[in-house]
């Protein structure tokens, strides 16, 4: 009886695992195939710019006020921190480098994904559940060209600009907080920010993340949307799978290049 | 003189699963010009069929010819190559959304041919006033009713002007006076652009009205085709049930199931 349990268990262990990892390798391959059927994407660019807008610019209330936010409250508890040490002019440096190494990429990328991810999955999966999909491939049309590899590139154009957006709204709103509400010396704030703050240690790396970021999350939202079951239910799984699977890939790929990037002893 | 027929299927079965066929010996022959329908009830095997045609799936046994072509010797490009050939209406239209009317209709001769604007402009012109839309060019297609966006998937199916047309279900749904539209529209379409077509429904009294042939379908097999006048007098019992629309014939009523009285419990009270 408890063999047979446990036999039953593993069994259902080995099949979860064995079709993670098959559809890991379908979800490789529609990416390859997506890249090599770009040709549409980049010859009609307006198609690729037009998705740029619908992920990236309707995206930009919700980032540059996260951002304000963000920074206004890592100004406030930076610098009840600071303060302790005498060291409250380091608030600007504070900001910027949480900003621009991790709240900037991982938090854009978070909002990213709920914002843009869900939406492109969604959008994809009704076209299929309403044939689109189906009437686009009788029209001798592929629509992997067509309508997947312009949302793919969209997404990965916008992901890099909104996160650097969201910093620079960060840093401002820590601007307003520390140096207009809290009274730190703006010089001390900005010109500590500008010595410390390395243009190929953070903010490359920050951008770097950012790129890594949108190609995950816009790859997971395309693939998600491309393979949802074609009904309300269908599409309903994939779009929550797309913002729990792009948000837990954006936490693990940050440790890995945070992992890679920042230990070695640069500073 | 007689031409080889445009769409020919010859001993075709198809499973999506080997051991559950689909599709069982299936022949016919559709003739250019002629406009068929397969009809049978809904999961006889229809829209398999139809997918067939279109080359989405390849026979288990047996060889489909489209067009002159073997679909299973076409490779993605011939199978695309093929398809600039055929018009296909789907069962709700599946009209773009996010595009208006026009650009619904301009887009396979955008997707397959570069031409000058207004070209561009007076085909799809063209095609609107075929189906009686041309002031709806400007709509989205949320602002349609189901009749008007069937019209305009038909406008688009024909923007390339094919040989072959294919209907998924095309009436389902529709108010009369739409369902009338669509009845003329699919026999006017085909006989002005010397097209063929094959109409999938299970609306046989109003497709009856226009098609030239029928092939019947029941479970994944041909059982009955003629002309409509053949159909409509045949002898066989399920056609004479599903023509006539009788509940209970070869086809029960009733859903396989247990003795009603074992159901209710009627044996231990």
């Amino acid at each position: 009886m408890e063999v047979a349990w446990l036999r039953n268990r593993l069994e259902r262990l080995g099949s979860t695992v064995t079709s993670q990892i098959w559809r890991l390798g379908y979800a490789s391959r529609f990416l390859a195939y997506l890249v090599v059927h770009s040709g549409t994407a980049a010859r009609r660019f307006r198609l690729t710019v037009a998705e740029v807008y619908f992920a990236g610019v309707l995206s930009l209330v919700i980032i540059l006020v996260s951002g304000l936010f963000v920074g206004m409250v890592l100004a406030l508890q930076g610098y009840e921190t600071l303060q302790r040490f005498g060291a409250s002019e380091s608030l600007g440096v504070l900001v910027a480098l949480s900003l621009v190494r991790e709240l900037g990429p991982v938090v854009a990328g978070l909002l990213f994904a709920s914002r843009a991810g869900s939406a492109i999955t969604a959008e994809i999966g009704l076209m299929k559940a309403t044939e689109q999909i189906s009437a686009m491939e009788m029209m001798a049309v592929d629509p992997i060209a067509r309508v997947v590899a312009p949302r793919f590139w969209g997404g990965v154009i916008s992901m890099p600009l909104l996160a650097a957006l969201f910093s620079a709204a960060g840093i401002f709103g820590g601007y307003l907080v520390g140096v207009q509400l809290i009274g730190v010396d703006a010089g001390a704030f900005w010109s500590q920010m500008q010595a410390a703050v390395d243009l190929r240690n953070d903010i490359l790396n920050g951008v770097i993340k950012s790129v890594v970021f949108g190609v995950a999350v816009t790859w997971i939202s395309v693939f998600e949307g491309y393979d949802a079951v074609p009904t309300a239910e269908g599409v309903s799984r994939a779009t929550t799978r797309t913002v729990v699977t792009s948000s837990l890939a954006i936490l693990a790929l940050d440790f890995v290049l945070t992992a890679l990037m920042f230990t070695g002893g640069n500073h | 003189m007689q031409q080889a027929p445009i769409v020919e299927i010859k001993n075709v079965s198809f499973g999506y699963d080997p051991a559950r066929p689909v599709l069982r010996d299936i022949n016919l022959a559709i003739a250019r010009g002629a406009v068929v329908g397969i009809m049978g009830q809904s999961g006889c095997g229809k829209t398999t069929l139809l997918r067939i045609i279109m080359g989405a799936y390849l026979p288990s046994q047996g060889s489909a010819r489209v067009l002159g072509q073997a679909t299973r010797e076409l490779d993605g490009a011939g199978l695309y190559a093929m398809r600039r050939k055929m018009g296909m209406l789907f069962q709700f239209g599946a009209l773009f959304t996010d595009m208006s009317v026009y650009e619904n209709v301009a887009f396979p001769l955008r997707e397959h041919a570069r031409l000058p604007a207004d070209l561009e402009h007076d085909l799809v012109m063209l095609k609107l006033q075929a189906v009686g839309l041309r002031g709806a060019a400007h709509l989205m297609p949320t602002e349609l009713s189901g009749g008007m966006a069937r019209r305009v998937a038909l406008a688009r199916s024909i923007a390339l002007d094919p040989h072959l047309i294919l209907y998924d279900e095309p009436f389902t749904g529709l108010d009369p006076i739409s369902f009338g539209v669509i009845v003329r529209l699919i026999r006017s379409l085909n006989d002005s652009l010397g097209a063929t077509s094959v109409i999938v429904t299970h609306d046989v009294q109003e497709a009856l009205d226009v098609v030239d042939y029928v092939y019947f379908m029941a479970a994944g097999r041909v059982i009955a085709q003629g002309t409509p006048d053949e159909i409509r007098a045949s002898p066989e019992p399920f056609v004479n049930q599903f023509v006539n629309g009788k509940p209970d014939g070869p086809v029960p009523f009733h859903y396989p199931a247990p003795a009603y009285a074992a159901d209710l419990e009627l044996a231990r009270a």
